[in-house]
């Protein structure tokens, strides 16, 4: 496998280096892999602080910036971050208003953030936490990890930066999320298996004319495999698993996803597929993204979040951003 | 009777295990996890070792300690907290003593597992390192060997199972068949404690 890197032990580094490079509107420390705005703390305003394994560039250093994240903490390829690097990432970044950690739903994360946020307010930093968990392929109960955070994390952290950036307070912000998250459903589809630089060749083995539905973020195998199926066929598939969880009587927000090897011009062509459908299914669009956000590598497929939102959410949705992954309105 | 140095000698074979079978690890975690086991428990022994030669904490219960704190520091993903609190936790029960015995150590390498199982939530049965650890105490007050021997048969015993914990639970009964890299690493901290004993 050819891959556009050193060696594997320094892959993280290396992106993040390049990234301050090209980036001098953040503080990005390379050393103790923390990313953070460069005007942070900004006074009166809570800090967010999210984090995860690398890999699923542009989450979640390209959200880092006026209107989303106020810091990030990339950890080892697909492995969460460390405690010290969440806890150095919320000192830098909190006024005194609070820190809101956004958590993925993956054991390593939540345990990584659990003591992050032990650590942080014992020194005196004031930390919520949100869990983000929206994959509808994977079924939660007692006796499971629970449903995988995926897609909607781009959601949680866009409106939830927005409503800090407006100078909301800590608990309003935290609610704020944790709606985002209620209202969220996605469902994601690999056409094939991703390389991490650690291993070198393919995470599963997925045959050419066979196709994973239920897929997470982490070159992980999905729920089903079936032989490969069309674009309005896979759309099908991916809607109603979501649409069978939800039943959207709002807008919806769409998020059509690429895992980081499929192009635009397939996503696109997906999109017009899930927007036939919803069409279909009378669920009405309010905004839709189409693009590659929270990628797996370099694994091909997609992934469909949807998240009802009210009209707050949506100006807030719609509230200006100036990130490196994702900009508009400044 | 147990000091300082066994416990030192304890933490350097198990790093050393650790780098001869990283690629085994990955390669386990790779049909039902992520394929970074190895190289992420990699990183936080050759950490752990590197620490202890700098630093020579003087009792039992210090060296563990140092060691979970640097686990905690450098691995991440959920081995990171797992086996950190698994040695801090069983360092901090062993108290300031100078020098623990077999017995001792067994006690406190079960509050450490208890530790484990509260912050992860795995019982045994869920395909986690649990399943490695449990019997593992249960024969160390037998021997280190028992202990290393039923470690061992624990992590084989994790192939049929299916995940209920981590991210081998996503797949559901799809992680049937495949032994859990987690017990196994566990096996081989328990094999490398019977090997500080020259056992």
């Amino acid at each position: 496998m050819k891959m556009l890197i050193n060696v594997a032990e320094t892959v993280v580094a290396d992106a993040l280096r390049g990234m301050a490079a090209a980036h001098p509107e953040l503080t990005v420390d390379v050393e103790n892999r923390v990313i953070v705005r460069r005007d942070a703390p900004v006074p009166g305003k809570v800090g967010l602080v999210s984090g995860g394994g690398s890999g699923h560039e542009p989450l979640h250093g390209g959200f880092v910036g006026p209107g989303m994240l106020s810091a990030a903490c990339p950890g080892e390829v697909f492995t969460s971050p460390v405690p010290d690097q969440m806890v150095r990432a919320a000192a830098a970044v909190d006024s005194g208003a609070g820190v809101l950690f956004i958590v993925k739903n993956y054991t390593g994360d939540v345990l990584n953030f659990d003591m992050a946020a032990e650590l942080a307010e014992d020194e005196g930093i004031q930390i919520a936490k949100v869990l983000v968990n929206d994959d509808v392929a994977v079924t939660d109960s007692l006796y499971t990890a629970g449903r995988r955070g995926t897609g909607a994390t781009l959601f949680v952290e866009k409106i939830a930066g927005a409503a800090a950036e407006e100078g909301q307070p800590l608990e309003r912000v935290e609610a704020l999320a944790r709606q985002v998250n209620e209202n969220s459903r996605s469902f994601g589809v690999a056409l094939s298996a991703c390389t991490t630089p650690a291993k070198g060749s393919p995470t599963f083995d997925l045959p050419p004319g066979e196709l994973e539905l239920g897929v997470g973020i982490h070159g992980e195998p999905g729920r089903e495999r079936r032989a490969m199926m069309t674009s309005r066929e896979i759309a099908d598939f991916s809607v109603n698993a979501i649409l069978e969880d939800m039943s959207p009587r709002n807008p919806v927000l769409v998020l059509v996803n690429g895992m980081g090897a499929t192009p635009l011009l397939e996503l696109y062509g997906f999109n017009a597929e899930v927007q036939r459908l919803l069409t279909e299914r009378g669920v009405p669009v309010a905004r839709t993204l189409v693009g590659n956000y929270v990628t797996s590598l370099d694994m091909a497929g997609a992934s469909v979040t949807l998240c009802q939102v009210d009209e707050d959410l949506l100006r807030l949705w719609d509230a200006p951003v100036r990130t490196a992954g994702l900009r508009w309105g400044m | 009777m147990l000091d300082a140095d066994f416990f030192r000698r304890w933490m350097t074979a198990t790093a050393a295990s650790v780098d001869r079978e990283a690629e085994r690890l990955t390669a386990l975690d790779s049909p039902i996890g992520d394929a970074d086991h190895g190289s992420n428990l990699q990183r936080g022994f050759r950490a752990v070792a590197a620490t202890l030669e700098k630093e020579a904490p003087q009792t039992p219960g210090a060296v563990l300690m140092l060691a979970g704190r640097q686990l905690i520091s450098t691995v991440g993903g959920a081995s990171g907290p797992l086996y950190g609190t698994l040695l801090r936790r069983t360092g901090k029960a062993l108290g300031d003593a100078a020098e623990v015995d077999a017995q001792g150590l067994a006690d406190a390498l079960r509050t450490g597992v208890d530790a484990v199982m509260q912050l992860g939530g795995a019982a045994p049965g869920d395909k986690t390192m649990i399943d490695a650890l449990v019997p593992a105490v249960d024969a160390l007050g037998e021997s280190f060997a028992a202990a290393r021997t039923a470690a061992e048969e624990g992590a084989l015993a994790t192939t049929p199972l299916q995940a209920r914990k981590g991210r081998a639970s996503y797949l559901g009964e799809r992680s049937i068949g495949h032994q859990d890299p987690g017990a196994t690493s566990s096996a081989l901290l328990i094999a490398a404690l019977a090997e500080a004993a020259g056992e």
